[in-house]
């Protein structure tokens, strides 16, 4: 997936995550933010990069600043956010790259 | 073959925004009997994508207890109902509500969409069903078809905001610009044999309003209420509870008209009472409820 343009999803609300997709030249490039940074720092990165990896996106700089979201949130927030990044529209691959 | 959760306790519908990852991370806490999983109203148009994000991945990965997942999806008249419908069903709702019904194909076209989503996703032919929100005139004189129209339809519910609009009136919180919206539902779903669940009440400041309505409701035969706020849930649930009483007396309905038909006699008393066999049901209803409520300790 080919990020084409910066896009944003989610907010800075308590159990929620915001995160930004920008294009990048090469490579992915994550930087997080995280009031549990020390507990949960590793598990949302990792969480993160496994989305970027299932969505095939493999150029992009990711900022999430995270307010305590859960697995599925962050999830959800990095696939909304390259899915607008990458203007798709239309039906979506729920089960398959989404899951 | 009927899907067995067509019938299960429904007395309190919570509404929950799809877009509010706080508030659909754990509404099993409150114990609603359902919640609403909503992608219609409460979801901004701009964030009608991340919603259904959110949806998918809650579906998948919350264990909402035994909680009822009901998804909302957007009006027939968007072009967002579709992929409301593949994102709830590939993520494993368990029933689908259609605002806006106005007519029983209304209700074919989305059953339609669902059993194309159910191929699609693998998951059991007939396993997700289908509740109708009456939200116009046309929708609330079209009930009796509506709650014909499919054999996964579980139920109709009263949308009164949007009713109210379509008949020019305001909710003055007597209730007296539902009643005949109420009354011809009811009958309607009784008729066809699905349940019936009234409208939402959204003042939070009038809880003594809001237990006067749910006392209304519930003498009217309505099966539940749409709740949208966790303080709704247990004022509907002590009033949905049977009493003591009722549940004694229905147990000894239930036992004299068993011991009497096989005698023979077919109007008898109980406890003063001219008892006959059209008790039967409302009693094995009591006992039901009782069960389903865990406040029955008898042995029927």
């Amino acid at each position: 997936m080919e990020i084409l343009k910066t896009a944003v999803a989610g907010t800075l609300e308590s159990s929620d995550c915001l995160v930004t997709i920008e294009p990048a030249r090469s490579g992915l490039q994550l930087d997080l933010e995280s009031a549990v940074m020390q507990q949960y720092g590793r598990r949302i990165a990792e969480v993160a990069m496994e989305t970027l990896d299932r969505l095939n996106v493999q150029n992009a700089r990711v900022s999430i600043v995270d307010k305590g979201a859960l697995d599925c949130t962050i999830k959800a927030r990095v696939e909304c956010a390259a899915m607008r990044a990458a203007d798709h529209e239309g039906r979506v691959n729920w089960g398959g790259v989404i899951r | 073959m009927t899907n067995p959760n067509k019938y299960r306790l429904r007395r309190t519908m919570m509404f929950l925004n799809c877009q509010k990852p706080g508030l659909i991370k754990d509404p099993y806490i409150y114990k609603p009997d359902s919640i609403m999983l909503d992608l219609e109203d409460a979801v901004a148009e701009r964030e009608k994508d991340a919603a259904r994000y959110s949806l998918y991945h809650a579906l998948q990965e919350i264990d909402y207890r035994g909680v009822e997942r009901v998804v909302r999806i957007n009006g027939l008249d968007t072009d967002l109902w579709r992929e409301d419908v593949r994102c709830a069903v590939a993520g494993g709702c368990d029933s689908i509500r259609i605002p806006k019904t106005e007519t029983a194909d209304d209700v074919r076209t989305v059953e339609y969409a669902i059993a194309e989503a159910e191929r699609e996703f693998r998951r059991p032919e007939g396993s997700v069903l289908l509740m109708a929100a009456l939200e116009s005139a046309r929708g609330v004189i079209n009930a009796m078809s509506i709650c014909d129209s499919s054999e996964r339809l579980f139920g109709i519910a009263l949308s009164g905001g949007d009713y109210s609009k379509d008949l020019q009136i305001s909710i003055s919180g007597t209730g007296v610009e539902f009643m005949g919206a109420r009354q011809h539902m009811i009958i309607a779903a009784r008729a066809a044999k699905v349940q019936c669940f009234d409208t939402v009440w959204t003042n939070l400041n009038d809880m003594a309003g809001f237990r006067k309505e749910v006392e209304i409701i519930h003498s009217m035969g309505f099966d539940g209420k749409s709740i949208v706020n966790p303080r709704q849930i247990p004022v509907v649930h002590e009033i949905y509870t049977p009493k003591e009483k009722d549940i004694i007396f229905a147990e000894k309905v239930i036992k004299e008209i068993d011991q009497k038909k096989a005698m023979g006699i077919g109007v008898f008393t109980v406890d003063g009472k001219m008892i006959d066999i059209a008790f039967y049901d409302g009693a094995k209803r009591t006992i039901a409820l009782a069960k389903a409520s865990g406040v029955y300790k008898g042995d029927l």
